[in-house]
């Protein structure tokens, strides 16, 4: 889950992290009333996405009447297709340095990844390939802990100049205790920028945490944005499915994350285009294989919906049984490809040839699931705008 | 010979007494495998299936001589139940449970890591030895006995591919899930190596899906390796950005793509199915040269 930046800013503060002075905005009259107060003034469009800045998300104003214009502008604009219904406004800061400090989690070593950069302003790729010199990376084992000589390390090999190392000193740890406090699989100050008067805050904050881990963050579950996800993703989240929406028309089914990403990749080998991931994991109900056809469904683009049924602990007979009755329920109207194999396949399969006797809806019986696809993407181009 | 289980494991099942805990014993007992002991705090002396059970780990062990652990407890308390099981003394363990926070995964990983101990997942199917033993979720009806090794980062496409090897006649030596999350207990390496050295195993079956960069590091080792590898990898259509299913499989910036994976792969002379059916296939052609 990522957490908005003035989400994150608040939890960097309570954690004794510097930050600009700021106030969240939810209309132009909110805004309004802001700048007048601060004066001169940052509006930071709230959406989760990098790069807002560059895509015109970030504006700088220098008086009230241009805070409301620029606001009129950002309140219900897109970017990078998330649209901005949050402004945090800040103070103007006069900025004499920009830095970085960032934590993630490392696959690669099993451990948390500590970055930082005595420059700052632009993402990390760029800072690494540019200023080589000024970035310094360690794996930190979170068995030990972030120790006091390895902060220095980062210090000195990121080239920092010494009269900031006290205050990112600090920073550094105390951004860490986040990372673990909050179990994080990411946070990040950039910039981390040193003020004219010298002084060292949080321009930015990241902090994406551990969906798995909420039940023991409570008050962080409660910050979820549900508006930045998808609504069919979302949907399809609260019924225990994993759905992840893509642009073709052909609607996939599968059991298993692997599986269905097989079968995605099996439609694009002969040509098509799948609309969709959905796993409907092990041992589905059919009433859970009821509620995917309703998600799919829903997409409008697509034009023919493969199930692809590998069963081990799924039965293929339960997977007919709720597509029989998701057919029963709801019209379709566009074909059906089914592959069931592995446990009870022989009874799923004879349900189904059974129920095609009684309806009109089109369900072609495949053997494999390569046979699958390639008759999807012909139903599919049949079907559909050739696409 | 297989690698990790065999006929002289002996396991016990740690969340006996839950739905998936009883109902995978039942399977797994009938499908051989010596399950010796069941753990649930506060339930000891009960019986599930006929099989024993303890409150502690330790209790577990000290009666039965029990040297591997399955674990179904629910994701707030697995790695509670990892420490335990290692802590008792078990060698090998094997995770199924999913979302396990991660936080929780790095610490079970240098757990196991610092005490010399096998973790097989989480979020995994477990292991099999084809008529030898069983820990895990797999359908078991589907594997055969023989001289290929799988190891794989997914449950189902797993199964289909033993599935096609069997029906073309082609059986297995071990067939394990090393798991779907980003924190796993054995890599790609770590099975690799045991397959390597398994006198039963002559080629070796390697699953990989986006996201890490596992499959990469891989690949470094099987240069090296004198057993041929046949690869398959899942994931060429996923967007980046996106968790397509399990929490490890996500392409973040430029890591972690299909591309980069069967590039890696195949610079090392390892040929990648691009379907399950080719996967099968192409085993067939390299055993038989």
């Amino acid at each position: 889950m990522k957490l908005h930046e003035y989400q994150a800013k608040q939890i960097f503060a309570q954690n004794g992290i510097k930050i600009p002075k700021g106030k969240l905005a939810k209309s132009v009259e909110e805004v309004e009333t802001i700048v007048k107060e601060f004066g001169k003034a940052v509006l930071k469009s709230q959406v989760l996405v990098g790069g807002r800045g560059k895509a015109g998300g970030i504006k700088l104003v220098n008086s009230v009447d241009e805070a409301v214009e620029k606001a009129k502008e950002l309140f219900g604009k897109e970017i990078k297709g998330h649209l901005v219904e949050k402004i945090y406004v800040e103070e103007q800061l006069d900025i004499d340095r920009e830095m970085y400090v960032g934590f993630t989690l490392d696959r690669a070593n099993k451990g948390i990844a500590a970055i930082v950069s005595s420059v700052g302003g632009m993402n990390i790729e760029e800072i690494a390939a540019k200023h080589p010199d000024k970035i310094a990376r360690k794996t930190i084992n979170p068995k030990w802990g972030l120790w006091d000589y390895q902060v220095r390390e980062l210090l000195y090999e990121s080239n920092m100049p010494k009269e900031y190392f006290k205050e990112v000193f600090g920073i550094i740890k105390k951004l860490y205790n986040v990372m673990i406090k909050y179990e994080a699989e990411l946070t990040e100050i950039n910039p981390l920028i040193v003020t004219k008067d010298g002084e060292v805050i949080a321009a930015d904050a990241r902090l994406n945490v551990d969906d798995n881990a909420l039940y023991r963050h409570k008050d962080l579950a409660e910050l979820k944005d549900y508006t930045e996800v998808d609504q069919l993703e979302r949907i399809a989240e609260q019924k225990g499915l994993n759905y992840v929406k893509l642009d073709g028309n052909i609607g996939v089914i599968a059991n298993g994350a692997g599986m269905s990403m097989a079968t995605m990749d099996l439609i694009y080998l002969e040509n098509g285009k799948p609309a969709n991931f959905l796993d409907i994991g092990g041992g589905a109900s059919a009433e859970l294989v009821k509620e995917a056809m309703s998600i799919i469904l829903q997409d409008k683009n697509v034009k023919v919906i493969f199930i692809n049924i590998f069963g081990g602990i799924t039965r293929c007979d339960q997977v007919a049984e709720g597509l029989i009755k998701a057919l029963s329920e709801m019209e379709v109207g566009i074909p059906i490809v089914l592959r069931l194999a592995g446990t009870n396949e022989e009874e799923g399969r004879n349900m189904i040839k059974e129920f095609l006797k009684q309806t009109k809806e089109e369900i072609a019986l495949v053997e494999t699931m390569e046979e699958g696809a390639k008759k999807a993407v012909e139903l599919g181009c049949k079907n559909g705008d050739n696409n | 010979m297989a690698i990790i289980i065999d006929e002289n494991t002996k396991a016990v099942v740690q969340g006996i007494t839950g739905y998936q805990g009883s109902f995978h014993t039942e399977r797994m007992l009938s499908y051989g495998t010596k399950i010796v002991a069941g753990v649930t705090p506060g339930k000891a002396g009960m019986e599930v299936h006929g099989v024993p059970v303890f409150n502690t780990v330790r209790d577990a062990v000290e009666e039965t001589n029990a040297n591997a652990s399955v674990i179904f407890v629910p994701a707030a308390f697995a790695a509670d139940a990892v420490f335990e099981a290692v802590d008792a003394g078990i060698k090998t363990v094997v995770c199924i449970t999913e979302g396990i926070p991660v936080h929780d995964e790095l610490k079970m990983y240098w757990k196991v890591k610092d005490n010399d101990v096998t973790l097989i997942g989480p979020n995994c199917p477990g292991i099999i030895s084809p008529n030898k033993s069983h820990l895990g979720i797999m359908p078991p009806q589907i594997f055969m006995e023989g001289n290929v090794g799988i190891v794989s980062r997914s449950g189902t496409l797993t199964y289909q591919i033993a599935y096609n090897l069997t029906k073309l006649g082609i059986g297995q030596s071990t067939v394990l899930g090393i798991g779907g999350d980003r924190i796993i207990g054995s890599d790609f390496i770590d099975i690799l190596e045991k397959f390597e050295k398994d006198k039963e195993t002559d080629l070796v079956v390697l699953i990989g899906e986006i996201g890490g960069t596992d499959e990469e590091k891989a690949a470094e080792f099987i240069k090296d390796m004198s057993k041929p590898v046949v690869g398959y990898i899942a994931g060429i259509t996923a967007p980046p950005g996106k968790r397509m299913g399990h929490a490890g499989a996500i392409i973040e910036g430029r890591m972690g793509t299909a591309e980069s994976k069967i590039k890696a792969l195949n610079e090392v002379g390892v040929e990648v199915g691009k379907t399950p059916m080719e996967v099968a296939e192409i085993v067939k052609r390299v055993l038989k040269a």
